[in-house]
């Protein structure tokens, strides 16, 4: 399936490897518990769970530059989490509470945290595919040598938004990384009953003059691997890149949905290529300890555990919050 | 002073700020080299270079889409929507993204963008090119909207739009590009939120916005004539709306006249009528009354489109009107 990735030695140190085994259990622990919060109650609204896709995140966050950009989809709780954002913060903001990321006035599709380069999670479908070409625009303008990295579905590849994007961001050769994670469905429908092509990102690829880069999204080195040469082309001029990552979302679309569409083999076969258990074996069949898993196993879930006990004990979002920040003087003030 | 036309101030503005600030990028549909389809940003791309000012596919989403990602990380660009009609096209960047992200992301980012369009009809082309669309902007929580009718105005509230924190919805009448105007010499900045008093009159304030402000002076000048002393608010920002100054004029005046080129439901004088009355009833000696068009797409012929748009003399046999039903 992977027509580029080769794993050259330098580039994995086993430091490396060992941080993104951290960083998707961290994703993926995190997921869980957010669903466990759903199931309490606590977790209001509704919520996208990225678990099974874990590798694309961390492969992407391990390879960024401090400084680089994120931007994310509805399905943003992995990426955010990625780049450093706090865990805590993030599980309060989806607990609505005032110590939440964005203090209550976000929830769980718009997690934004600036500090750490995430410049927002996007919900309505393909919008921060051109809002992601201006951080771009903007990074080359003050050649900062920034990379805007934009993360979303395979349903995006139909809406407008994606292929305005794609051309401005050739035309104007701009330092962003787009990357397609193709979970298979666009909600509840399969993508490739909808869409004219059988890749819906790699295959459009073309149009703008760009290389077909379709990568195995459930395999972090390989994830790690296209996005250190996707950045690289970016940081040095050369332009943007559109990266179909292929994947399989573990659960339904929101919390609302079952996936009982999904046919039950290709959910087992899925599960078979779990991102998290293959990254396991592949370490410790380079010779990493079991010893060492188990104490990052620990420390991820000792993490998680004590994000949920900061967020449940945060206080409410106050009511005031409603009429703050519309305007950048704080305020809400629309006459004198 | 210096005497320009209202696309010669489109241009000085951007050219003002641009000097002033390296931030400030402008981009578009035809707009550097062109100089702009309206010719009102000519000699930019000469003077500031294709970095600075740079032409774009058609392609409204990723025109506003890229201003808003560029806005957030350190720029602060002007977009032109070439016919503000063009707005349906991007409305998500601009109802969906740019104006909520400040508040969603709790003030952790900030827009200082502005999206400046061509407004309103006078120019026979027709539903899709000849709207006036303020309203659809100033029922946005998070949008500033603007919409001046003088070169001096342009140029100021312009400049000061530019340097706004917040994103602004800039409408420019593109019937009134031609006309001429004294615009002070230097810099010139002016401010958002303030309507000006035009014109003072004792008998009643005639309320108006873009295109339809030298109309309601026009109208307001032949009304003397008839005894009738109009007092004429350019209502210049919707948002920020000057509610002071009207409600002041129109506690003065007793009557209150707006003059509206958008089509006649959830018009901007609607907003101010009901303001009015909730806030100043007693001080009105009449009923309060929108000239609107009507709820109607324009046509293109110049009979139709005339008939539509409110003229100085339906403003003219409106007010007067009322004002023999006050003298009775």
């Amino acid at each position: 399936m992977n027509r580029t990735a080769k794993d050259p030695e330098g580039v994995f140190d086993e430091q490396r490897r060992l941080r993104l085994y951290r960083v998707m259990l961290e994703l993926r622990n995190f997921e869980q518990r957010a669903h466990e919060l759903f199931l309490e109650n606590l977790v209001r609204g509704t919520s996208h769970l990225a678990t099974g896709q874990e590798a694309i995140a961390a492969g992407y966050a391990v390879a960024m530059r401090a400084d680089d950009y994120t931007f994310c989809t509805y399905r943003g709780h992995g990426h955010t989490v990625a780049r450093g954002a706090s865990m805590s913060a993030t599980m309060a903001e989806l607990l609505g509470r005032a110590n939440g990321l964005m203090r209550g006035k976000g929830g769980s599709m718009h997690l934004t945290d600036v500090t750490h380069g995430v410049m927002g999670s996007y919900a309505i479908v393909g919008a921060h595919l051109p809002i992601a070409a201006g951080a771009a625009w903007s990074a080359q303008a003050r050649k900062s040598g920034q990379v805007a990295v934009c993360f979303f579905g395979d349903g995006t590849t139909n809406i407008g938004s994606f292929h305005e994007a794609l051309n401005l961001a050739a035309v104007w050769k701009l330092p962003v990384v787009f990357v397609c994670e193709n979970n298979q469905y666009m909600e509840y429908t399969p993508i490739r009953s909808v869409t004219a092509v059988e890749h819906p990102a790699a295959d459009r690829a073309a149009a703008y003059g760009l290389e077909a880069i379709l990568v195995d999204g459930n395999d972090a080195d390989l994830m790690y691997e296209t996005a250190l040469r996707t950045l690289d082309k970016a940081r040095t001029g050369a332009g943007p890149t559109l990266v179909e990552a292929v994947t399989y979302r573990h659960g339904g679309h929101s919390r609302s949905d079952p996936a009982s569409y999904r046919p039950d083999a290709e959910v087992r076969d899925w599960l078979s290529r779990d991102p998290l258990p293959r990254y396991r074996e592949r370490l410790l069949a380079r010779g990493v300890q079991e010893m060492v898993l188990r104490e990052i196993e620990d420390q991820a879930q000792q993490k998680v555990d004590q994000a949920t006990r900061e967020a449940r004990d945060g206080s409410p979002a106050p009511v005031s919050e409603i009429e703050r920040d519309v305007w950048s003087d704080g305020g809400s003030a629309w006459r004198n | 002073m210096a005497e320009l036309t209202l696309r010669e101030a489109v241009a000085s503005a951007i050219a003002q700020e641009m000097e002033r600030d390296p931030m400030v990028f402008f981009i578009g549909e035809d707009v550097a080299k062109a100089g702009g389809v309206f010719k009102t940003t000519v000699g930019l791309f000469d003077r500031f270079g294709p970095d600075r000012v740079r032409d774009t596919p058609i392609s409204e989403q990723a025109i506003v889409g890229a201003a808003m990602g560029a806005a957030m990380t350190g720029l602060r660009p002007i977009v032109e929507i070439m016919f503000s009609d063009f707005l349906g096209v991007c409305w998500d960047m601009v109802a969906n993204e740019i104006a909520k992200a400040h508040f969603m992301s709790g003030g952790q980012v900030s827009l200082p963008l502005v999206i400046r369009t061509a407004n309103g009809g006078g120019t026979r082309f027709g539903a899709q090119h000849s709207q006036s669309v303020e309203n659809w902007a100033m029922s946005v929580p998070g949008l500033k909207v603007v919409a001046p009718s003088s070169p001096a105005d342009v140029k100021g509230l312009l400049a000061a739009a530019i340097r706004d924190p917040d994103p602004v919805v800039f409408f420019e009448p593109k019937s009134l590009y031609g006309i001429r105007g004294e615009v002070p010499d230097g810099e010139h900045v002016d401010r958002l939120g303030t309507a000006k008093v035009l014109r003072d009159g004792a008998d009643c304030t005639i309320v108006a916005l873009g295109a339809m402000v030298p109309r309601a002076v026009a109208a307001a000048a032949e009304l003397e004539g008839d005894s009738i002393s109009a007092t004429v608010i350019d209502v210049r920002s919707l948002v920020p709306l000057d509610t002071k100054t009207i409600l002041r004029e129109v506690t003065r005046t007793g009557w209150l006249i707006t003059v509206e080129e958008n089509p006649r439901l959830c018009g901007w004088g609607a907003e101010i009528a009901s303001i009015v009355a909730q806030e100043s009833f007693d001080d009105l000696d009449g009923p309060i009354v929108r000239i609107t068009t009507p709820h109607v797409p324009l046509a293109a012929a110049d009979q139709l489109e005339d008939a539509a748009i409110p003229s100085v003399d339906r403003i003219i046999a409106t007010v007067k009107a009322k004002m023999r039903r006050r003298q009775t």
